[in-house]
């Protein structure tokens, strides 16, 4: 972005706005439904209005993963997969920072799979996007954990023959304490589940279902309307006492979420399951600190390690 | 049971047949099952000699298995410097059959055997040693009573010790009372009666065998009062000291021990350390405090460190600064991972992909892996780089006492540094230092940076231009020069020039000094140069290896396709030097001093240093010299 020095600089504390927001131009195709993804997010910040240089956007590798260049944030482009326990790092590092890591299904499903379970049974607090498109698109359309059976691809010629993973149902194994779904054809709704995930006090993870026109032209047809598909929203209990309510859903209750994981395809969208029973790793370390704290009453670093070297006199 | 010294009835008051023999140093080895607590007995020791005019020296060999299982524990104590755990033992404990049959072979001429007469039968009549028949078992039962069944026995045998090297009672009673204090009064009462018994065991059995250590002149005491303690734990005092209050890791022997430390003390100091879900997610979280500010501490031992790889490409290109521990084992795969090796030199300088170049540092013993740490951690926070501990497991598990460090003087304040950074702020400027703006910092310009693994400009866009890939290649190896160019010398002893320098890295410094010190006493010049910088290497090498005719490295690894272990085919490879020669082993074990002055007698012409091989020394605490 060499024009990047040229525009003057946001008056300091100004809102944020999607002009301030807007980094390095996509590199991504026309008509890749990343760009709406990226659209939503700028809406979210511009709704929440965090201070600038307190929101990290962070990412591993893929086409969806580039998402950081594109968004004027303190950020990063990690490694392939491995972007969760960094951002945990991140998150559990610094209290006041507001952490969205961005990543495609090859990223979290597949080589990041193991750290996708660890980071949100800790509940370190943080925001994840998977931008799902069923395919692996920046190297070229294989298989990936989420390619339906018969799928065509280069590794899979004759399509693909290894059951998918149902994301939902592994989101909600993993024990994280809000999962939704959206789609990227859905601006108003992805905004409305990732504000909703933002401000969820623990692992918030969303996935979204964005299309790969390059690779996968058409995976989520049967979920836009307009192209003669279903577009099924989850409505959530309202606790208004009327008949209607008991057959709405209750976002608190996780063997409800996973009936509505194990729908047929395309499924429900929006707000799987939201719990603040548990307490967030964030918390839980912080309590660990001021015990010890009030053990060694407020001693001093040089206190205690020299209370420490005096014992191995 | 027929032993030259049958012990006689209990309580005689015989005084000793002679007065105590002076002797220089001793080396103890104490042979049991791992839940004896004969490592207790060598940290006892090693904290009275902190507490003295005594130096000393432990080497400790734990069993793999968990649940015990044959554990050996030496120490050598004794006046002045003591550098490294001895070659072979002048006195052996055994407590079980096992224990006599595995190291009895470890005994020097002339030592003594002092064996559990309740489960070890010697060979009868093996005039080579002393043979002392001791109940070590019975011996505890009774005096600490029958509940404490033979618990204990670690404790009379220290008591017995004492008695034999004239150690400090009081001192040592002290240690035993700060030991067990937290516990409840019988375990005080029960330690100190059987110490007592140990101490008190009739004098007469024991014959002559009284000792005392040379009284120590010429040398001098710091003043400050010694701290005891092994590797791992230096190295986590050491980043502690330094500032360190991140961290995360993955179980692995032996740098779990690192990591059990961390977890426990860091939040005291209101910081964590996270046990991640594998080494990868460890160096990733890692990194994730690094990048808010805050270096952070990552570790583990070969396996782990090669999962820890890609990462590591990363924090190089992203310029992020990070500590690695790597505590070195028996490789490759699980290999043998109680033992020492040092053959993970290669894969810490040059393991992952692309030119990653890092900061590689190994610390020469315990007390070393303290400043090591503090230097690492100062190195990284300077060149913004990642830097990798490499330590074994000798040193690991070893315990030292040193001169408690001046914690008021060198203690590094924590913190991040989230000043509003200046509108022309570069997150990777080719012509600079890179100095991250961690989130939480404003930057002037509105423009914020994202830290990245692919090649990027100054601003840390993605690039595709050949030649910013050049620039900014070179600029990632010459921050790494620019260093090099500020590390001291490396320490050199012996003469300045002359037939051999030896030269070595990481714990084999101890038999390394010694060795050349019995190389020059048949009266060859030779000199030893030490390596703690491993990469870059110190400057002025090369003029320095001029001055040899041979340059010896001696390191424990492979000799690999080509003939030279690991460092010696670095430094060949560097200054192209064909006086550069190697010594390896791979048995698993530490450098014994006679190893490589039989190495280094391969290369060396001298018929003086060849008859020196041959002489079998005969043990200080020999009946009959
Ligand atoms: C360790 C490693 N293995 C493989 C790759 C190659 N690679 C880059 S992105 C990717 C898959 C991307 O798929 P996905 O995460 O679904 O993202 P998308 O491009 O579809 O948005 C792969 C295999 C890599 N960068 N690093
Ligand atoms: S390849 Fe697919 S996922 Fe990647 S940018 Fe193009 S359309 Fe988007
Ligand atoms: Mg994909």
């Amino acid at each position: 972005m060499s024009t990047a020095l040229a525009t003057p600089p946001p008056a300091p504390g100004a809102p944020l706005t999607k002009k301030i927001l807007t980094a390095d131009h996509p590199t991504w195709c026309p008509g890749c439904g990343d760009f709406a993804v990226l659209a939503s997010f700028y809406r979210v910040l511009e709704k929440l209005q965090y201070p600038h240089e307190k929101i990290v956007t962070f990412a591993g590798i893929g086409c969806s993963s580039r998402f950081p260049y594109f968004v004027n944030t303190h950020g990063g482009h990690y490694i392939h997969g491995r972007a969760l326990p960094f951002a945990a790092g991140i998150s559990l590092g610094n209290e006041d920072l507001h952490v969205f890591v961005f990543g495609g299904d090859g990223d979290g499903f597949s080589i990041g799979g193991n750290h996708l379970v660890h980071t949100a049974r800790k509940n370190v607090n943080l925001t994840y996007v998977i931008m799902d498109n069923s395919v692996y698109g920046l190297t070229k359309k294989q298989t990936s954990p989420t390619s339906p059976i018969g799928f065509k691809t280069k590794t899979d010629p004759t399509g693909a023959i290894d059951q998918p993973i149902n994301p939902m149902r592994t989101l909600l194994n993993t024990g994280a304490t809000f999962v939704a779904r959206s789609h990227a054809t859905q601006v108003n709704h992805m905004v409305e589940m990732m504000t909703r995930a933002a401000k969820h006090q623990g692992f918030s993870v969303v996935e979204i279902l964005s299309e790969c026109v390059e690779f996968y032209a058409g995976a989520f047809d049967s979920s836009i309307p307009r192209k003669g598909g279903t577009w099924t929203l989850i409505q959530e209990k309202k606790n208004d006492g009327t008949p209607e309510d008991a057959a709405r859903h209750d976002v608190t209750d996780e063997v409800a979420a996973f009936k509505l994981a194990g729908q047929a395809w395309p499924g429900s969208f929006g707000v799987f399951y939201e719990s603040n029973a548990r307490k967030t790793k964030n918390v839980l370390e912080a309590e660990l600190v001021a015990k010890a704290r009030e053990r060694t009453k407020n001693a001093t670093d040089l206190q205690l390690l020299q209370s420490t070297f005096s014992k191995m006199r | 049971m027929v032993s030259p010294n049958t012990p006689e009835t209990p309580g005689g008051a015989a005084a000793p047949s002679a007065a105590p023999r002076s002797i220089h140093d001793v080396v103890i080895r104490l042979a049991g099952n791992s839940q004896d607590g004969i490592q207790s007995i060598g940290g006892f020791l090693a904290r009275l000699a902190g507490r003295t005019d005594q130096d000393v020296m432990t080497y400790m060999t734990i069993p793999s298995t968990i649940s015990g299982g044959p554990s050996i524990f030496q120490v050598r104590m004794g006046t002045g410097d003591i550098l490294s755990a001895g070659d072979r033992a002048d006195m052996l404990v055994a407590f079980y059959q096992h224990s006599y049959d595995a190291h009895i072979g470890s005994l020097r001429p002339g030592g003594v055997l002092l064996y559990d007469s309740d489960h070890v039968k010697p060979v009868e009549g093996d005039h080579r040693f002393t043979q002392v028949s001791v109940p070590i078992t019975s011996g505890t039962v009774e005096a600490v009573g029958g509940a404490g069944k033979d618990k204990g026995k670690n404790i009379y045998i220290l008591g017995l010790i004492a008695r034999i090297f004239d150690l400090d009672v009081t001192k040592l009673a002290t240690l035993i009372k700060e030991r067990f204090g937290g516990k409840s009064e019988d375990v005080v009462r029960n330690a100190m009666l059987a110490f007592d018994a140990g101490f008190a065991w009739p004098q007469n059995n024991l014959r002559d065998l009284f000792y005392r250590f040379e009284a120590v002149d010429g040398v001098v005491s710091s003043g400050r009062p010694q701290i005891t303690l092994d590797g791992n734990s230096a190295i986590a005092y050491g980043l502690l000291a330094a500032g360190v209050r991140h961290g995360a890791g993955y179980p692995i022997t032996p740098w779990s021990s690192i990591m059990e430390i961390l977890r426990t003390e860091l939040p005291k100091y209101g910081g964590i350390f996270v046990q991640c879900e594998d080494e990868i997610a460890s160096i990733s979280t890692a990194l994730g405090f690094s990048y808010t500010g805050q270096l952070a501490i990552t570790g583990s031992s070969g396996p782990g460190l090669s999962l820890k790889m890609e990462a590591l490409g990363w924090a190089t290109m992203a310029e992020m600064p990070l500590i690695v521990v790597n505590v070195q084992r028996g490789g490759p795969s699980t290999g043998m991972p109680t033992n020492v090796e040092q053959s993970d030199l290669l894969q810490a300088i040059y393991g992952s992909h692309g030119d990653a170049p890092r900061v590689v540092l190994s610390p020469k013993n315990v007390e070393d892996c303290f400043y090591t740490a503090m230097e690492a951690c100062r190195i990284a926070r300077e060149y913004s780089t990642p830097v990798i501990i490499l330590t074994d497991q000798a040193v690991s598990t070893r315990i030292e006492a040193f001169d408690e460090p001046d914690l008021p003087s060198i203690m590094v304040k924590p913190g991040a540094d989230l000043s509003p950074r200046p509108a022309d702020f570069k997150p990777y400027p080719v012509n600079a230092l890179t100095r991250h703006a961690p989130p939480g910092s404003v930057v002037g310009s509105g423009k914020y940076p994202t830290v990245t693994g692919l090649e990027h400009d100054e601003l840390g866009h993605p690039t595709g231009s050949s030649k910013l890939h050049t620039q900014m290649t070179a600029k990632r190896r010459d921050k790494i020069k620019q260093l090099a160019a500020t590390l001291p010398a490396p320490e050199l002893s012996g003469d300045s020039g002359g037939e051999a320098l030896l030269v070595t890295w990481g714990s084999n410094w101890g038999p390394g000094r010694e060795a050349i010190a019995r190389v020059r006493k048949v009266g060859i010049k030779a000199g030893h140069l030490h390596l703690r910088h491993i990469n870059p290497f110190p400057p002025g090498l090369a003029a320095t290896f001029a001055r040899y005719h041979k340059v010896i490295v001696a390191e424990i690894n492979d000799e690999g396709l080509y003939g030279y272990g690991q460092l010696a085919m670095m430094l060949r490879a560097a200054y192209a030097n064909p006086a550069i020669e190697s010594i390896t082993k791979t048995d698993g074990l530490t450098f014994k001093v006679s190893e490589i002055v039989s190495g280094i007698s391969k290369h060396v012409e001298s018929q003086a240093l060849d008859a020196s091989l041959g002489v079998s020394r005969r043990s200080p605490l020999a009946v009959q010299p």
